[in-house]
């Protein structure tokens, strides 16, 4: 199992350094260096040849590429050129923010699903399992930005409940934080939800059906204790796969949340830098991301060699 | 039928259907103690749903109604409910299933499954014994069923287990409560033949020394002949007909019985050197004929088998056929 | 990896379904998603020929008009009929679906089938590379397509079509293993037959009911994309009519008029449920044993 692990691991470092290749070669595919962009069609030669002497773009790529990707395990971002601030501390605080995000709406996502799945599988035969199955799926189909929106209109618009966006630290007003927290997460929760509700509905149905389980109530257990003891974990293997898959969607849709509440996340922070032609920065905020989602895989492999014995005897 | 002394478990006008359709009609028979009873027929003629009825581990959907007395149980099993059923179930009466590679829990080691049983009946029973004492009780169960190197096998998961194997491991967990009647659904169909053989003393064996009944469902009427005292003929979702093995396989009565045994009779080959077999294929559930179910394929069926064939003879040694052959089969 | 990742759905989960109640059950899923389908095609291929109104028609006098016997469906923010924009949206959104599921499926698809009928170590690396292209997601590619070449349906098209790339290549690659290892593609091979003639004859018409699949539930998270993109203005410039970009302006006047949120939010809504329900159908359809299959 070490040995597995160890396995792993060294593939996550691998892809990693892979991403950072991709990601950095495809931000300066455009003939003409980072600077030319940033500064504008009007620019001189001469300005442009200062600013490229200056952050180092005059460089070869590869050059240029060490020095970038040396920074990262740092937390070396670079500098940016438009602002010419350190693009670092940004991202980190910004990664703050949308951790929090993406937690919160997890935790939405789980609360509605874990039970909601459950039931509509239990009750799959009875018209209360169909409804619910039914209302996941067209859930499915709204995306996160329109549930935002509609959020808003209700709760922020007409009956003024709560902020219809901003942020605050949790440190300095937790329960502005708190009430800050509750749409936006809700926005993402509810879809993700929805989405993680269907598949524990299609594991538990598929879970009832196993012969292992009927195995399990032939020697003295009642339905549901079967169903928990020697179900739960084999749901739990397909369930964490798409866990999994779901944090990377939520990390992604956290983009487009932010913006819909003006939460100064990691999203605004790659909007803004997209908007403003800072190459730099949008490849600092993209790598960060992309690492998170391979990180998330990794996880998930890591998860399932400990949860399924059947997989440790791979080397 | 009304439960004698020795009676174990009596089946009686046991019906499962699924919505509309009829899956089983009127079954009945008893288990005396003791007794070994084969369960025969083709697939689809409603042995396995005659074993799950028994255990009240019916597929979502099917209902079962009728009357199923265990002795020293009262009342009616079959409206018993999951608490009171599943207190019987791996006590009572066990089971062992055809398929040992899904049967078993892939999460769970081979020795912790066995333990389990135990431990669920234990602490129902309220009598003590630490886990301790049941991985220990497991380890005897592992080597009873004559598992090689048992210590070794209970710390490993079913994957890392042959098809034998997991099958001894089912055993171990059907006998470790002693139970009075052990349910056998194919349990070495999906076995080599060389394992085949051992599955078959070992379930034997187990059977007698704990003074089970047991109920040996298998298509395979050569292993009927070696492992049970009677035999139960289903096909259609209804028992065709019953008596003694010696009996059964030397004078079928009933036309689908005889057919049955001179399929299996590899000796017995037409002018043209085929196997005899049994015209047609098994009907759908729900599209038997009326009357006597098998007088679709049947060459002696004739206008009165319009009509459901009344039981003729005894419980234990009958046959529901108004054309019945009353001589052993010629042999070509 | 498990298989249950091979499909994947508008939102990035395996696709699962019909594991229960489908047998001798109608096949509710495939009518009502080729209905929702079919009415948003419809209302796109109309679109061309009438609409009630020039979408473009800015009329300042009639700004923020609820639903009236002119007006079906009202007036936004500049006076323009909803409903018209709505019309010309539809267009957009299943050009977007089109192209970058097209992009998508040419490019994914041989190279799926070559990733299934690589020697062992090729197949690895592949497999790998595969996985570093799978987290990219779509709309974050499409992000970095927008900083770099800036933003346009062009742009957008491509980039969310590139991102499905590896999508298409998974499953043909796990449909081509399949069929790769079965009987009659044993015989084939043992009868000289390999390469492009193999895949072309054998492998493909035995993968495409999957990718059929794939294609229909691919095209659902195009849109979701593509409304994204035009949502953060990195889609469909104005004043083109997209849905996306009809939600931005709706946020807009939102504390005024939030009901211009509605039929644009409807409209994605319907087609995303339909291409989404269109697939599950489908696949019901074609492959029973997909539904179950883990």
């Amino acid at each position: 199992m070490a040995y597995q692990l160890l396995v792993r691991t060294a593939t996550f470092v691998v892809t990693v350094v892979l991403a950072s290749v991709l990601v950095f070669g495809f931000m300066a595919i455009l003939p003409g260096s980072a600077a030319r962009v940033s500064l504008g069609v009007n620019a001189t030669p001469e300005a442009i040849a200062r600013v490229e002497a200056d952050f180092g773009v005059d460089r070869p790529l590869p050059v240029q590429y060490l020095d970038w990707a040396a920074g990262l395990p740092t937390g070396d971002f670079g500098t940016s050129y438009v602002t010419r601030r350190v693009i670092g501390p940004a991202i980190v605080d910004r990664l703050l923010v949308t951790s929090w995000l993406v937690g919160a709406s997890m935790l939405v996502a789980l609360v509605i699903a874990l039970p909601l799945g459950t039931l509509a599988a239990v009750r799959h035969q009875r018209p209360s399992g169909t409804v619910l199955a039914g209302v996941s799926q067209v859930g499915v189909a709204v995306p996160s930005f329109l549930a935002g929106l509609l959020l808003i209109a209700l709760f922020a618009v007409k009956l003024r409940w709560l902020p219809s966006g901003g942020w605050t630290p949790p440190a300095r007003d937790p329960v502005a934080f708190l009430r800050g927290l509750l749409l936006p997460s809700l926005a993402l929760g509810l879809v993700q939800g929805s989405v993680l509700a269907r598949y524990v509905r299609s594991t538990v149905l598929n879970i009832q059906r196993e012969d292992f389980i009927r195995t399990a109530r032939s020697k003295g257990l009642r339905r549901w204790q079967a169903l928990v003891r020697h179900g739960l974990r084999n749901a739990a293997i397909p369930i964490v796969t798409v866990l999994g898959l779901q944090l990377s969607v939520l990390l992604v849709g956290a983009v487009v949340v932010e913006r819909v509440f003006t939460v100064p996340g990691l999203g605004s922070l790659l909007l803004d830098g997209v908007a403003n032609r800072d190459l730099l920065l949008v490849q600092g905020v993209v790598m960060v991301l992309v690492v998170m989602i391979l990180a998330i895989n990794w996880a998930v492999d890591v998860l399932y060699t400990v949860l399924d014995p059947r997989l440790r005897a791979r080397a | 039928m009304t439960a004698g002394d020795e009676d174990r478990l009596v089946v009686d006008g046991l019906d499962v259907r699924v919505g509309p359709v009829g899956l089983l009609h009127d079954v009945g028979f008893r288990l005396r103690a003791g007794e070994r009873v084969g369960l025969i027929g083709e697939s689809g003629s409603g042995k396995s749903l005659t074993a799950l009825a028994i255990m009240g581990l019916l597929p979502e959907g099917l209902a079962a109604s009728g009357h199923v007395g265990l002795a020293g149980t009262d009342g009616n099993l079959l409206a018993a409910g999951d608490a009171r059923m599943a207190d019987l179930r791996g006590r009572r009466v066990s089971m062992v299933f055809q398929e040992p590679m899904t049967a078993l829990n892939p999460l769970m080691k081979a020795g912790d499954q066995v333990a389990e049983v135990l431990a669920i009946h234990a602490r129902r029973g309220g009598s003590g014994g630490s886990g301790r004492d049941r991985d220990r009780r497991a380890l005897d169960l592992l080597d009873a069923v004559r598992m090689h190197e048992p210590d070794l096998v209970r710390r490993r998961y079913p994957h890392q287990l042959s098809g034998g194997q997991r099958q001894r491991v089912m055993l171990a967990m059907a006998l470790a409560n002693e139970p009075d009647v052990l349910i056998c659904d194919e349990p070495t169909t999906a076995l080599d033949v060389t394992v085949q053989a051992q599955m078959l003393d070992l379930i034997v064996e187990g059977a007698r020394e704990r003074d089970a009944s047991l109920l040996f469902i298998t298509h395979d009427l050569a292993v009927v002949a070696t492992v049970c005292d009677r035999v139960l003929v289903m096909y259609g979702g209804r028992i065709v007909e019953a008596g003694p093995v010696q009996q059964l396989f030397t004078a079928p009565r009933h036309p689908y019985t005889r057919g049955l045994v001179a399929s299996s009779d590899l000796d017995a080959v037409d002018a043209a050197g085929r196997l005899p077999t049994i015209p047609g294929v098994v009907p759908a559930a729900g599209t038997f004929p009326s009357g006597c179910v098998f007088r679709t394929r049947c060459e002696r069926a004739t206008d009165a088998c319009a009509e459901p064939p009344p039981w003729t003879g005894q419980p234990d040694d009958g046959h529901a056929c108004i054309h019945p052959y009353d001589d052993a089969p010629a042999t070509p | 990896m498990s298989a249950a990742r091979d499909v994947v759905d508008a939102t990035g989960a395996p696709v699962v379904a019909g594991t229960d109640e489908t047998a001798g059950v109608a096949n509710w899923s495939l009518w009502i998603g080729g209905g929702l389908v079919g009415l948003v095609v419809v209302m796109a291929l109309v679109s061309f020929a009438w609409t009630p109104y020039d979408p473009y028609f800015v009329d300042v006098t009639n700004r923020f008009g609820g639903p009236s016997p002119t007006n079906l469906l009202g007036t936004d923010q500049f006076g323009r009929d909803v409903l018209s924009r709505l019309m010309v949206g539809a267009r957009t959104t299943l050009f977007v679906g089109i192209v970058s599921v097209g992009v998508a499926g040419v490019v994914g698809t041989p190279l799926g089938i070559l990733m299934g009928m690589a020697p062992a170590w090729l197949h690895r690396i592949l497999l790998r590379a595969n996985d570093l292209l799978l987290a990219f997601p779509a709309l974050l590619l499409a992000i970095m397509f927008a900083a770099v070449f800036g933003p346009s349906t062009a742009t957008a098209m491509v980039a969310i079509g590139i991102g499905t790339i590896p999508v298409f290549a998974r499953i043909a690659r796990s449909g081509t293993v399949q069929v790769m290892s079965s009987e009659y593609v044993l015989a084939a091979r043992s009868a000289g037959r390999r390469g492009v003639r193999l895949a072309v004859r054998h492998v493909l018409p035995n993968i495409a009911s999957l990718l059929l699949v794939q294609a229909s539930v691919s095209f659902a998270i195009a849109i979701l994309a593509e409304a994204a993109l035009s949502f953060l203005q990195f889609g469909t410039p104005s004043p083109i009519p997209s849905w996306g970009l009809m939600l931005f302006q709706a946020q807009s006047v939102l504390a005024v008029n939030p009901g211009l949120t509605v039929w644009p939010g409807v409209g994605i809504a319907v087609a995303v449920l339909g291409f989404n329900l269109l697939g599950d159908g489908l696949r019901d359809r074609f492959d029973p044993r997909l539904a179950g299959h883990q």
